[in-house]
């Protein structure tokens, strides 16, 4: 199929960028997103020009590294799949492709469709993790935990930290990633001792770095690859709350 | 006191005064309601409503504390807009919308619709400037007073471009709060997908029960069926 492409070009983080347009011929349909943009970026270096930055690591849809707006929408308008997971079967011969960096304050973009995504590692930092020693895998039973909690702990920690909440969301809202990270560690057993220390610190931290607000469009659940559902941000929400009661601040 | 202003100011904590504000100013809105539609039941018994309202010790705190709601209501959405507007300062190009209803991208217009409609609705049917025949409540010589809400209602609505505007008013309320009723059983973390779809549901009931019964005072004003005595 032939192609064309409306690619965001920044040479680096201060500079300004502007879109470029490339036309690709012969692209076969069982191509992923990603090495349609190697087979555009050999052509690029053919012609002696600067190939399109983008980043990937696994191209297996389990890293979140290869955050790219597609045609408005993050990792394109499959639902529940990644970037390096979409296929050009996907798309139609002639089709025309914008292709964006993810838009927020708190990711800057660094080169062509490169953003900086550290915003996100350091709301972890700031309280996403177990600080007591894990020691081996415990016996099966040892800690018993609920059947539904467990369903949706797991549910929340399957986010991959791409970023794809933050881009989708009108607001620039990283509400989705946090509560996932505050709900997989809040309601598990081992996550309790700072269960509430924890979403005041990452609530703070997530201020801090000038994400927006929740106003419940819903937009990040659908662009989520993980279809992380919305009621982690409620659960983050009244973890907070009850936070207040307790006395804990950041 | 740091804690408390560190949450309220968090987006979380700005969203949770939102949510109560906006909790006690539906409540407001279905009273308003139930009190308004009593203007079927004929002009004595809605303009002896409207005397035990006036002439209530409550009035001057109720009112007091409804502004305070819509100032804390307006002052957190301002603030959030103005986080929101910096979260992202540069936007894309080509955007699709993955889900979300019509109502919740209404919001903000509609928040200001409402604004302003609060700001007409006063001035015409409380302060009464904005009313070509307006009455106020007047001592009925035996420690009473005598109203003429109805009247008031009657003359002001008959006006199809007045009626309109107040219909228009109502459609952006109840959008408002097909959404907003729901949001803010989210904010307040209840998001729990049991309770999630029944705030849905109310939220929508709620929405469409308060845009019906408000436009039907207006609608059977214009079309004659509520007439002046």
């Amino acid at each position: 199929m032939d192609l064309t492409l409306n690619i965001w070009r920044q040479t680096s983080k201060d500079s300004a960028g502007n879109f470029e347009t490339y036309q690709l011929k012969d692209i076969n349909e069982h191509m992923s997103f990603l090495e349609m943009l190697d087979v555009l970026n050999e052509q690029l270096e053919g012609q002696g020009k600067e190939p399109v930055a983008f980043e990937h690591d696994c191209r297996e849809g389990i890293c979140g590294s290869c955050g790219l707006m597609i045609n408005g929408a993050p990792h394109g308008h499959l639902p529940r799949t990644t970037t390096c997971q979409l296929h050009m079967r996907e798309f139609k011969h002639g089709d025309n492709i914008t292709i964006e960096p993810f838009r927020a304050g708190a990711f800057p973009v660094l080169k062509d469709l490169v953003v900086d995504r550290s915003a996100l590692d350091r709301i972890v930092q700031a309280g996403g993790f177990i600080s007591v020693r894990t020691g081996s895998a415990p016996d099966a039973n040892a800690v018993p935990v609920p059947k539904d909690e467990a369903d949706r702990a797991f549910d929340a920690a399957t986010c991959i930290g791409c970023g794809a909440c933050v881009a989708s969301c009108p607001n620039a809202a990283a509400m989705l990633f946090t509560g996932a990270k505050v709900t997989h560690l809040g309601l598990l057993p081992q996550g309790q001792p700072e269960r509430y220390d924890r979403v005041t610190k990452m609530v703070h931290q997530m201020d801090k770095e000038e994400f927006g607000h929740c106003s419940n469009f819903g937009e990040c659940t659908v662009a989520c690859p993980k279809g992380i559902p919305l009621d982690v941000i409620s659960q983050m929400n009244r973890d907070l709350l009850v936070a207040q009661l307790k006395g804990r601040s950041a | 006191m740091t804690w408390l202003k560190q949450f309220l100011s968090s987006s979380i904590g700005l969203k949770i005064v939102m949510a109560l504000s906006g909790l006690g100013l539906f409540g407001f809105v279905i009273a308003h309601m139930l009190g308004n539609l009593q203007v079927f039941l004929g002009a004595e018994k809605f303009n002896a409503y409207a005397a035990m309202m006036q002439g209530n010790p409550l009035l001057w705190p109720a009112r007091i504390g409804l502004l305070g709601m819509i100032f804390a209501h307006m002052g957190s959405a301002a603030a959030l807009v103005l986080r929101s507007n910096k979260a992202r300062p540069t936007g894309y190009k080509s955007h699709q919308w993955l889900s979300g209803s019509y109502a919740v991208r209404t919001m903000r217009f509609g928040g200001l619709v409402l604004l302003a409609f609060i700001v007409y609705h006063l001035l015409h049917m409380t302060v009464g400037t904005a009313h070509g025949e307006f009455r106020h409540c007047m001592s009925d010589g035996a420690g009473g007073l005598t109203c003429f809400a109805y009247q008031n209602l009657v003359s002001g609505l008959m006006n199809p471009a007045v009626a309109s505007a107040y219909i228009v008013a109502q459609v952006a309320l109840g959008l408002h709060l097909a959404h907003g009723v729901w949001s803010l059983c989210r904010t307040l973390g209840l998001g729990n997908p049991r309770y999630d779809l029944l705030a849905r549901r109310a939220a929508l009931s709620f929405g469409g029960l308060i845009t019906a019964g408000n436009c039907a005072i207006a609608i059977a004003i214009v079309a004659g069926l509520v007439k002046l005595p």
